[in-house]
Protein backbone atom coordinates (compact mmCIF):
# COMPACT_ATOMS: atom_id res chain seq x y z
CA UNK A 1 0.00 0.00 0.00
CA UNK A 2 2.96 2.23 0.66
CA UNK A 3 4.18 2.01 -3.22
CA UNK A 4 0.87 2.91 -4.19
CA UNK A 5 1.26 6.34 -2.23
CA UNK A 6 4.54 6.55 -3.20
CA UNK A 7 4.07 6.01 -6.69
CA UNK A 8 0.72 7.66 -7.07
CA UNK A 9 2.11 10.83 -5.60
CA UNK A 10 5.30 10.67 -7.84
CA UNK A 11 3.07 10.56 -10.78
CA UNK A 12 0.37 13.20 -9.87
CA UNK A 13 3.36 15.49 -8.94
CA UNK A 14 4.86 15.04 -12.41
CA UNK A 15 1.73 15.83 -14.06
CA UNK A 16 0.79 18.30 -12.05
CA UNK A 17 4.58 20.05 -12.54
CA UNK A 18 3.84 19.30 -16.54
CA UNK A 19 0.60 21.40 -16.47
CA UNK A 20 2.22 23.92 -14.43
CA UNK A 21 4.94 24.50 -17.46
CA UNK A 22 2.71 24.26 -20.01
CA UNK A 23 -0.63 25.76 -18.96
CA UNK A 24 -2.15 24.97 -22.00
CA UNK A 25 -5.43 22.68 -20.12
CA UNK A 26 -5.91 25.08 -17.23
CA UNK A 27 -5.92 27.99 -19.25
CA UNK A 28 -8.42 26.80 -21.45
CA UNK A 29 -10.60 25.51 -18.98
CA UNK A 30 -10.52 28.96 -17.20
CA UNK A 31 -11.15 30.62 -20.04
CA UNK A 32 -14.02 28.29 -20.90
CA UNK A 33 -15.47 29.21 -17.32
CA UNK A 34 -15.39 32.87 -17.57
CA UNK A 35 -16.98 32.91 -20.91
CA UNK A 36 -19.69 30.62 -20.00
CA UNK A 37 -20.35 32.28 -16.82
CA UNK A 38 -20.28 35.70 -18.90
CA UNK A 39 -22.55 35.11 -21.48
CA UNK A 40 -25.18 32.95 -18.67
CA UNK A 41 -24.42 36.55 -16.89
CA UNK A 42 -26.10 39.01 -19.67
CA UNK A 43 -28.12 36.26 -21.48
CA UNK A 44 -30.49 35.47 -18.54
CA UNK A 45 -33.44 37.96 -17.68
CA UNK A 46 -33.58 37.92 -14.23
CA UNK A 47 -37.35 39.28 -14.63
CA UNK A 48 -38.39 35.86 -16.13
CA UNK A 49 -36.43 33.35 -13.79
CA UNK A 50 -34.97 33.86 -10.28
CA UNK A 51 -31.54 33.64 -9.84
CA UNK A 52 -31.53 31.31 -7.46
CA UNK A 53 -33.22 28.65 -9.37
CA UNK A 54 -31.32 29.21 -12.30
CA UNK A 55 -27.31 29.46 -10.68
CA UNK A 56 -26.65 26.15 -9.21
CA UNK A 57 -27.24 24.46 -12.68
CA UNK A 58 -25.54 27.39 -14.37
CA UNK A 59 -22.36 26.20 -11.38
CA UNK A 60 -22.41 22.61 -12.35
CA UNK A 61 -22.59 22.47 -15.75
CA UNK A 62 -19.56 24.88 -16.08
CA UNK A 63 -17.46 23.32 -13.65
CA UNK A 64 -18.80 19.68 -15.52
CA UNK A 65 -17.78 21.05 -19.38
CA UNK A 66 -14.29 22.70 -17.53
CA UNK A 67 -13.37 19.48 -15.66
CA UNK A 68 -13.94 17.56 -19.10
CA UNK A 69 -10.67 19.76 -20.68
CA UNK A 70 -8.53 18.15 -17.40
CA UNK A 71 -9.90 14.73 -17.57
CA UNK A 72 -8.95 14.97 -21.39
CA UNK A 73 -5.81 16.24 -21.25
CA UNK A 74 -4.80 13.41 -18.50
CA UNK A 75 -3.72 10.55 -20.42
CA UNK A 76 -3.23 12.48 -23.38
CA UNK A 77 -0.07 13.55 -22.00
CA UNK A 78 1.27 9.97 -21.72
CA UNK A 79 1.19 9.68 -25.29
CA UNK A 80 4.43 11.82 -26.02
CA UNK A 81 7.07 10.02 -27.06
CA UNK A 82 4.70 7.02 -25.78
CA UNK A 83 5.49 7.78 -21.78
CA UNK A 84 2.57 5.14 -20.97
CA UNK A 85 4.54 2.43 -22.48
CA UNK A 86 7.27 3.28 -19.91
CA UNK A 87 4.31 3.54 -17.02
CA UNK A 88 3.09 0.28 -17.82
CA UNK A 89 6.75 -1.15 -18.10
CA UNK A 90 7.53 -0.11 -14.54
CA UNK A 91 7.23 -2.11 -11.34
CA UNK A 92 4.44 0.66 -10.51
CA UNK A 93 1.15 -1.15 -10.54
CA UNK A 94 -1.82 -0.07 -12.10
CA UNK A 95 -3.42 1.05 -8.95
CA UNK A 96 -1.04 3.85 -8.30
CA UNK A 97 -0.98 5.04 -12.16
CA UNK A 98 -5.06 5.38 -11.35
CA UNK A 99 -4.51 6.81 -7.74
CA UNK A 100 -1.50 9.58 -9.39
CA UNK A 101 -3.80 10.48 -12.36
CA UNK A 102 -6.75 10.61 -10.26
CA UNK A 103 -5.38 13.05 -7.80
CA UNK A 104 -3.60 15.67 -10.21
CA UNK A 105 -6.93 15.37 -11.75
CA UNK A 106 -8.76 16.50 -8.70
CA UNK A 107 -6.11 19.11 -8.04
CA UNK A 108 -6.40 20.47 -11.34
CA UNK A 109 -10.24 20.75 -11.20
CA UNK A 110 -10.46 21.80 -7.65
CA UNK A 111 -8.13 24.37 -9.52
CA UNK A 112 -10.94 25.36 -11.30
CA UNK A 113 -13.65 25.75 -9.11
CA UNK A 114 -11.65 27.59 -6.75
CA UNK A 115 -11.19 30.65 -9.49
CA UNK A 116 -14.41 29.62 -10.68
CA UNK A 117 -16.23 30.17 -7.90
CA UNK A 118 -15.54 33.69 -6.88
CA UNK A 119 -16.80 35.00 -10.66
CA UNK A 120 -20.30 32.72 -9.71
CA UNK A 121 -20.62 34.65 -6.78
CA UNK A 122 -19.58 38.05 -8.70
CA UNK A 123 -21.65 37.47 -12.19
CA UNK A 124 -24.68 36.39 -10.17
CA UNK A 125 -24.57 38.45 -6.68
CA UNK A 126 -24.81 35.22 -4.93
CA UNK A 127 -25.04 35.87 -1.00
CA UNK A 128 -23.12 32.85 -0.04
CA UNK A 129 -22.26 33.17 3.90
CA UNK A 130 -22.84 31.01 5.64
CA UNK A 131 -23.42 28.49 2.51
CA UNK A 132 -19.69 28.80 1.99
CA UNK A 133 -18.26 26.11 3.49
CA UNK A 134 -21.02 23.47 3.11
CA UNK A 135 -20.98 24.36 -0.45
CA UNK A 136 -17.15 23.86 -0.51
CA UNK A 137 -17.96 20.40 0.91
CA UNK A 138 -20.91 19.87 -1.80
CA UNK A 139 -18.14 20.62 -4.53
CA UNK A 140 -15.32 18.11 -3.22
CA UNK A 141 -18.34 15.76 -2.54
CA UNK A 142 -19.46 15.73 -6.77
CA UNK A 143 -15.93 16.48 -8.17
CA UNK A 144 -14.32 13.55 -6.46
CA UNK A 145 -17.31 11.00 -8.14
CA UNK A 146 -16.92 12.53 -11.23
CA UNK A 147 -13.48 12.90 -11.37
CA UNK A 148 -13.21 8.98 -10.52
CA UNK A 149 -15.12 7.93 -13.60
CA UNK A 150 -13.83 10.58 -15.83
CA UNK A 151 -10.34 9.43 -15.05
CA UNK A 152 -11.36 5.97 -15.99
CA UNK A 153 -13.09 6.73 -19.26
CA UNK A 154 -9.81 9.14 -20.07
CA UNK A 155 -7.90 6.34 -19.89
CA UNK A 156 -10.36 3.77 -22.02
CA UNK A 157 -10.38 6.49 -24.59
CA UNK A 158 -6.59 7.59 -24.92
CA UNK A 159 -5.55 4.98 -28.00
CA UNK A 160 -8.95 5.64 -29.46
CA UNK A 161 -9.11 8.42 -32.44
CA UNK A 162 -11.58 11.47 -31.78
CA UNK A 163 -11.13 10.75 -27.64
CA UNK A 164 -11.74 14.33 -26.83
CA UNK A 165 -14.80 13.98 -28.86
CA UNK A 166 -15.73 10.40 -27.45
CA UNK A 167 -15.48 11.28 -24.03
CA UNK A 168 -17.79 13.82 -23.23
CA UNK A 169 -20.72 11.93 -25.19
CA UNK A 170 -19.82 8.72 -23.11
CA UNK A 171 -18.96 10.29 -19.60
CA UNK A 172 -21.71 12.02 -19.10
CA UNK A 173 -24.54 9.55 -19.20
CA UNK A 174 -22.86 8.52 -15.63
CA UNK A 175 -22.49 12.00 -14.30
CA UNK A 176 -26.40 12.51 -14.11
CA UNK A 177 -26.53 11.23 -10.89
CA UNK A 178 -23.90 12.97 -9.00
CA UNK A 179 -24.48 15.93 -11.00
CA UNK A 180 -28.00 16.09 -10.62
CA UNK A 181 -27.85 15.30 -6.89
CA UNK A 182 -25.02 18.46 -6.77
CA UNK A 183 -27.53 20.93 -8.19
CA UNK A 184 -30.12 20.05 -5.48
CA UNK A 185 -28.01 20.22 -2.44
CA UNK A 186 -26.19 23.55 -4.16
CA UNK A 187 -29.71 25.23 -4.60
CA UNK A 188 -30.98 24.47 -1.38
CA UNK A 189 -27.95 25.87 -0.09
CA UNK A 190 -28.08 29.30 -1.61
CA UNK A 191 -31.59 29.53 -0.52
CA UNK A 192 -30.42 29.17 3.32
CA UNK A 193 -31.97 26.03 3.66
CA UNK A 194 -30.83 23.44 6.20
CA UNK A 195 -28.89 20.50 4.90
CA UNK A 196 -31.34 18.00 6.55
CA UNK A 197 -33.36 18.65 3.72
CA UNK A 198 -31.41 17.53 1.21
CA UNK A 199 -30.15 14.42 3.32
CA UNK A 200 -30.96 11.95 0.74
CA UNK A 201 -28.83 13.68 -2.07
CA UNK A 202 -25.79 13.91 0.24
CA UNK A 203 -26.46 10.40 0.80
CA UNK A 204 -26.52 9.71 -2.77
CA UNK A 205 -23.38 11.80 -3.40
CA UNK A 206 -21.87 9.49 -0.78
CA UNK A 207 -22.80 6.65 -2.27
CA UNK A 208 -21.96 7.52 -5.98
CA UNK A 209 -18.43 8.47 -4.57
CA UNK A 210 -17.90 5.22 -2.69
CA UNK A 211 -19.33 2.88 -5.36
CA UNK A 212 -17.18 4.74 -8.35
CA UNK A 213 -13.90 5.19 -6.85
CA UNK A 214 -13.76 1.22 -6.32
CA UNK A 215 -14.80 0.12 -9.11
CA UNK A 216 -13.00 2.54 -11.27
CA UNK A 217 -9.83 1.49 -9.36
CA UNK A 218 -10.62 -2.43 -10.15
CA UNK A 219 -11.53 -2.02 -14.04
CA UNK A 220 -9.02 0.76 -14.84
CA UNK A 221 -5.98 -2.15 -15.12
CA UNK A 222 -8.12 -3.58 -18.05
CA UNK A 223 -8.40 -0.58 -19.70
CA UNK A 224 -4.19 -0.36 -19.93
CA UNK A 225 -3.51 -3.63 -20.90
CA UNK A 226 -3.12 -4.66 -24.82
CA UNK B 1 18.53 -15.84 -17.50
CA UNK B 2 15.77 -15.26 -19.86
CA UNK B 3 14.01 -17.88 -21.53
CA UNK B 4 10.77 -18.02 -24.03
CA UNK B 5 8.82 -21.33 -24.08
CA UNK B 6 6.47 -21.34 -27.57
CA UNK B 7 5.63 -18.03 -27.64
CA UNK B 8 2.62 -17.37 -30.03
CA UNK B 9 0.44 -14.28 -30.26
CA UNK B 10 -1.84 -12.82 -33.26
CA UNK B 11 -4.16 -9.59 -33.18
CA UNK B 12 -7.38 -10.45 -34.89
CA UNK B 13 -6.83 -12.69 -37.76
CA UNK B 14 -3.56 -11.55 -37.98
CA UNK B 15 -0.51 -13.75 -36.13
CA UNK B 16 2.40 -11.81 -34.75
CA UNK B 17 4.23 -14.27 -33.46
CA UNK B 18 4.12 -18.25 -33.93
CA UNK B 19 5.96 -20.83 -31.87
CA UNK B 20 9.21 -18.57 -30.74
CA UNK B 21 11.61 -20.02 -28.09
CA UNK B 22 15.24 -19.15 -27.55
CA UNK B 23 17.22 -18.86 -24.27
CA UNK B 24 19.91 -16.02 -22.79
CA UNK B 25 22.12 -16.39 -20.55
CA UNK B 26 23.52 -13.53 -18.84
CA UNK B 27 25.81 -11.18 -20.80
CA UNK B 28 24.39 -12.28 -23.96
CA UNK B 29 23.56 -9.88 -26.91
CA UNK B 30 20.70 -11.03 -29.15
CA UNK B 31 20.03 -9.29 -32.91
CA UNK B 32 16.49 -10.38 -34.50
CA UNK B 33 16.37 -9.58 -37.43
CA UNK B 34 13.49 -9.39 -39.91
CA UNK B 35 11.60 -6.57 -42.55
CA UNK B 36 8.38 -4.65 -41.32
CA UNK B 37 5.72 -6.42 -40.11
CA UNK B 38 7.57 -10.05 -39.02
CA UNK B 39 6.59 -9.26 -35.28
CA UNK B 40 9.84 -8.40 -33.99
CA UNK B 41 8.19 -5.77 -32.05
CA UNK B 42 5.71 -7.99 -30.39
CA UNK B 43 8.47 -10.37 -29.35
CA UNK B 44 9.90 -7.24 -27.46
CA UNK B 45 6.46 -6.30 -26.11
CA UNK B 46 5.51 -9.70 -25.06
CA UNK B 47 9.14 -10.44 -23.44
CA UNK B 48 8.61 -6.93 -21.88
CA UNK B 49 5.47 -8.05 -20.54
CA UNK B 50 3.47 -5.27 -22.01
CA UNK B 51 1.29 -7.94 -24.41
CA UNK B 52 0.31 -11.58 -22.81
CA UNK B 53 0.67 -13.95 -25.13
CA UNK B 54 -2.09 -16.23 -26.35
CA UNK B 55 0.49 -19.03 -26.06
CA UNK B 56 4.04 -19.70 -24.32
CA UNK B 57 5.20 -17.85 -21.78
CA UNK B 58 8.23 -16.07 -20.24
CA UNK B 59 10.87 -17.03 -18.05
CA UNK B 60 13.21 -14.85 -16.07
CA UNK B 61 15.75 -15.75 -13.66
CA UNK B 62 18.24 -13.29 -12.68
CA UNK B 63 18.52 -13.69 -8.67
CA UNK B 64 15.44 -12.05 -7.52
CA UNK B 65 15.12 -8.63 -9.27
CA UNK B 66 12.32 -10.49 -12.04
CA UNK B 67 9.47 -8.97 -13.05
CA UNK B 68 8.84 -5.49 -14.63
CA UNK B 69 11.43 -3.97 -12.50
CA UNK B 70 13.67 -6.30 -13.95
CA UNK B 71 13.55 -4.79 -17.76
CA UNK B 72 14.95 -1.37 -19.36
CA UNK B 73 13.91 -0.26 -22.74
CA UNK B 74 14.80 1.25 -25.93
CA UNK B 75 12.68 2.36 -28.75
CA UNK B 76 12.31 4.58 -31.18
CA UNK B 77 10.27 6.75 -28.60
CA UNK B 78 12.05 7.95 -25.87
CA UNK B 79 9.17 7.40 -22.94
CA UNK B 80 10.20 10.84 -21.97
CA UNK B 81 8.25 14.10 -21.16
CA UNK B 82 8.98 16.96 -23.85
CA UNK B 83 7.90 19.75 -20.62
CA UNK B 84 10.43 18.23 -18.05
CA UNK B 85 14.05 19.06 -18.06
CA UNK B 86 16.35 15.70 -18.37
CA UNK B 87 17.27 15.48 -14.91
CA UNK B 88 13.71 15.84 -13.83
CA UNK B 89 12.40 12.91 -16.29
CA UNK B 90 15.16 10.94 -15.08
CA UNK B 91 14.48 11.11 -11.20
CA UNK B 92 10.97 10.44 -11.51
CA UNK B 93 11.44 7.20 -13.53
CA UNK B 94 14.17 6.48 -11.00
CA UNK B 95 11.11 6.98 -8.19
CA UNK B 96 8.99 4.45 -9.95
CA UNK B 97 11.92 1.80 -10.26
CA UNK B 98 11.95 2.56 -6.08
CA UNK B 99 15.59 4.63 -5.93
CA UNK B 100 15.24 7.21 -3.20
CA UNK B 101 16.33 10.98 -4.02
CA UNK B 102 19.65 10.83 -3.09
CA UNK B 103 20.42 7.61 -5.21
CA UNK B 104 18.41 8.71 -8.43
CA UNK B 105 20.28 11.87 -8.25
CA UNK B 106 23.62 10.22 -8.45
CA UNK B 107 22.68 7.39 -10.70
CA UNK B 108 21.19 10.05 -13.12
CA UNK B 109 24.40 12.09 -12.92
CA UNK B 110 26.86 9.22 -13.52
CA UNK B 111 24.75 7.98 -16.57
CA UNK B 112 24.62 11.51 -17.82
CA UNK B 113 28.16 11.79 -17.88
CA UNK B 114 28.73 8.88 -19.11
CA UNK B 115 26.10 9.39 -22.16
CA UNK B 116 27.71 12.71 -22.83
CA UNK B 117 24.92 14.71 -21.33
CA UNK B 118 25.72 16.32 -18.14
CA UNK B 119 25.67 19.43 -19.24
CA UNK B 120 21.48 18.73 -20.49
CA UNK B 121 20.54 18.04 -17.23
CA UNK B 122 18.52 21.11 -16.73
CA UNK B 123 17.79 21.26 -20.34
CA UNK B 124 13.83 20.42 -21.15
CA UNK B 125 13.59 17.43 -23.32
CA UNK B 126 11.69 19.38 -25.65
CA UNK B 127 15.03 21.20 -26.74
CA UNK B 128 17.40 18.11 -27.14
CA UNK B 129 18.22 17.24 -30.67
CA UNK B 130 17.27 13.40 -32.05
CA UNK B 131 20.67 12.13 -30.93
CA UNK B 132 20.27 13.25 -27.44
CA UNK B 133 16.88 12.56 -27.33
CA UNK B 134 17.89 8.86 -27.83
CA UNK B 135 20.89 8.83 -25.49
CA UNK B 136 18.34 10.44 -22.72
CA UNK B 137 16.21 7.33 -23.68
CA UNK B 138 19.17 5.00 -22.93
CA UNK B 139 19.44 6.94 -19.54
CA UNK B 140 16.18 6.58 -18.76
CA UNK B 141 16.25 2.86 -19.77
CA UNK B 142 19.52 2.31 -17.45
CA UNK B 143 18.22 4.55 -14.42
CA UNK B 144 17.15 1.13 -12.53
CA UNK B 145 20.11 -0.66 -14.03
CA UNK B 146 17.87 -3.40 -15.13
CA UNK B 147 18.85 -7.25 -15.81
CA UNK B 148 17.33 -7.24 -19.40
CA UNK B 149 17.47 -4.88 -21.96
CA UNK B 150 15.16 -4.85 -24.92
CA UNK B 151 15.96 -2.21 -27.98
CA UNK B 152 13.36 -1.62 -30.45
CA UNK B 153 14.26 -0.07 -33.60
CA UNK B 154 16.99 1.92 -31.70
CA UNK B 155 18.34 3.48 -35.15
CA UNK B 156 14.99 4.90 -36.19
CA UNK B 157 14.73 8.89 -37.24
CA UNK B 158 18.77 9.10 -36.25
CA UNK B 159 20.83 10.85 -39.29
CA UNK B 160 23.78 9.34 -40.35
CA UNK B 161 25.94 10.95 -38.28
CA UNK B 162 23.87 10.54 -35.09
CA UNK B 163 23.11 6.94 -35.73
CA UNK B 164 26.97 6.08 -36.07
CA UNK B 165 27.77 8.02 -32.24
CA UNK B 166 24.46 5.74 -30.94
CA UNK B 167 26.24 2.52 -32.55
CA UNK B 168 29.58 3.62 -31.12
CA UNK B 169 27.35 4.20 -27.29
CA UNK B 170 25.74 0.53 -27.81
CA UNK B 171 28.71 -1.25 -28.32
CA UNK B 172 29.99 0.29 -25.36
CA UNK B 173 26.84 -0.89 -23.51
CA UNK B 174 26.91 -3.62 -25.13
CA UNK B 175 30.46 -5.12 -23.97
CA UNK B 176 29.84 -3.60 -20.43
CA UNK B 177 26.55 -6.05 -20.59
CA UNK B 178 29.11 -8.99 -21.07
CA UNK B 179 31.08 -8.15 -17.92
CA UNK B 180 27.91 -7.33 -16.06
CA UNK B 181 25.96 -10.37 -16.97
CA UNK B 182 22.95 -7.78 -18.55
CA UNK B 183 20.86 -9.21 -21.27
CA UNK B 184 20.39 -7.47 -24.31
CA UNK B 185 17.25 -8.51 -27.22
CA UNK B 186 17.48 -5.56 -29.90
CA UNK B 187 15.16 -6.01 -32.83
CA UNK B 188 16.06 -4.79 -36.23
CA UNK B 189 15.22 -4.08 -40.18
CA UNK B 190 18.78 -3.23 -40.54
CA UNK B 191 21.39 -6.16 -40.24
CA UNK B 192 24.23 -3.68 -40.75
CA UNK B 193 22.90 -1.27 -37.95
CA UNK B 194 22.84 -4.04 -35.25
CA UNK B 195 25.42 -7.09 -36.02
CA UNK B 196 28.78 -5.79 -34.61
CA UNK B 197 26.56 -6.15 -30.86
CA UNK B 198 25.50 -9.46 -31.17
CA UNK B 199 26.77 -12.86 -29.73
CA UNK B 200 23.56 -14.57 -30.76
CA UNK B 201 21.29 -13.86 -34.10
CA UNK B 202 17.87 -14.53 -35.78
CA UNK B 203 16.36 -13.99 -38.34
CA UNK B 204 12.66 -13.42 -38.13
CA UNK B 205 9.84 -13.37 -40.94
CA UNK B 206 6.08 -13.66 -40.72
CA UNK B 207 6.04 -14.10 -37.05
CA UNK B 208 8.38 -17.01 -36.99
CA UNK B 209 12.30 -17.51 -36.20
CA UNK B 210 13.95 -18.98 -39.23
CA UNK B 211 17.07 -19.21 -38.12
CA UNK B 212 18.63 -18.90 -34.43
CA UNK B 213 22.48 -19.23 -33.59
CA UNK B 214 25.52 -17.85 -32.59
CA UNK B 215 27.10 -15.26 -34.35
CA UNK B 216 30.39 -17.01 -33.99
CA UNK B 217 32.75 -14.09 -34.82
CA UNK B 218 31.76 -14.02 -38.57
CA UNK B 219 31.51 -10.83 -40.67
CA UNK B 220 28.64 -8.44 -40.99
CA UNK B 221 28.52 -9.20 -44.71
CA UNK B 222 28.26 -13.00 -44.76
CA UNK B 223 25.61 -12.30 -42.08
CA UNK B 224 24.07 -10.00 -44.29
CA UNK B 225 23.47 -12.43 -47.31
CA UNK B 226 23.01 -15.23 -45.38
CA UNK B 227 19.76 -12.64 -44.23
CA UNK B 228 19.11 -11.52 -47.59
CA UNK B 229 18.55 -14.98 -48.77
CA UNK B 230 17.17 -16.69 -45.86
CA UNK B 231 14.59 -13.97 -44.99
CA UNK B 232 14.04 -11.70 -48.24
CA UNK B 233 14.47 -14.49 -51.05
CA UNK B 234 17.15 -12.55 -53.00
Amino acid sequence: MSNVVRDGWAIARKDLLIEFRSRTAIFSAVVFTVLVLLVFNFGRDPTAVATIDLAPSILWVTFTFAAMLALNRAFQLELENQALDGLLLSPASRLSLYAGKLLANLVFVAAIEALGLPLFVLFFNVALGPALVPLVGILALATLGFVAVGTLFSAMLVRTRFAELMLPVLLLPFLLPPLIGAVQVTAKLLAARPLSEVSGWLKLLAAYDIAFVTLAALLFPYTVEE
Amino acid sequence: MLRAEGLSHAFGGARALEDISFTLTGGRTLAIFGPNGAGKTTLLRVLAGLIKPQRGRVVLEDGGTAGRGAIGWIGHQAHLYGHLTVGENLRFWAALYGLDAARARARAGELLARLGLADREHQSVRTLSRGQLQRAAIARALIHDPSVLLLDEPFTGLDLRAAADFRALLAELSAASRSTGRIVVMATHNVEEGVELATDIAFQAQGRFVRLEPRAGRPAAEIAAEYRKAVLGE
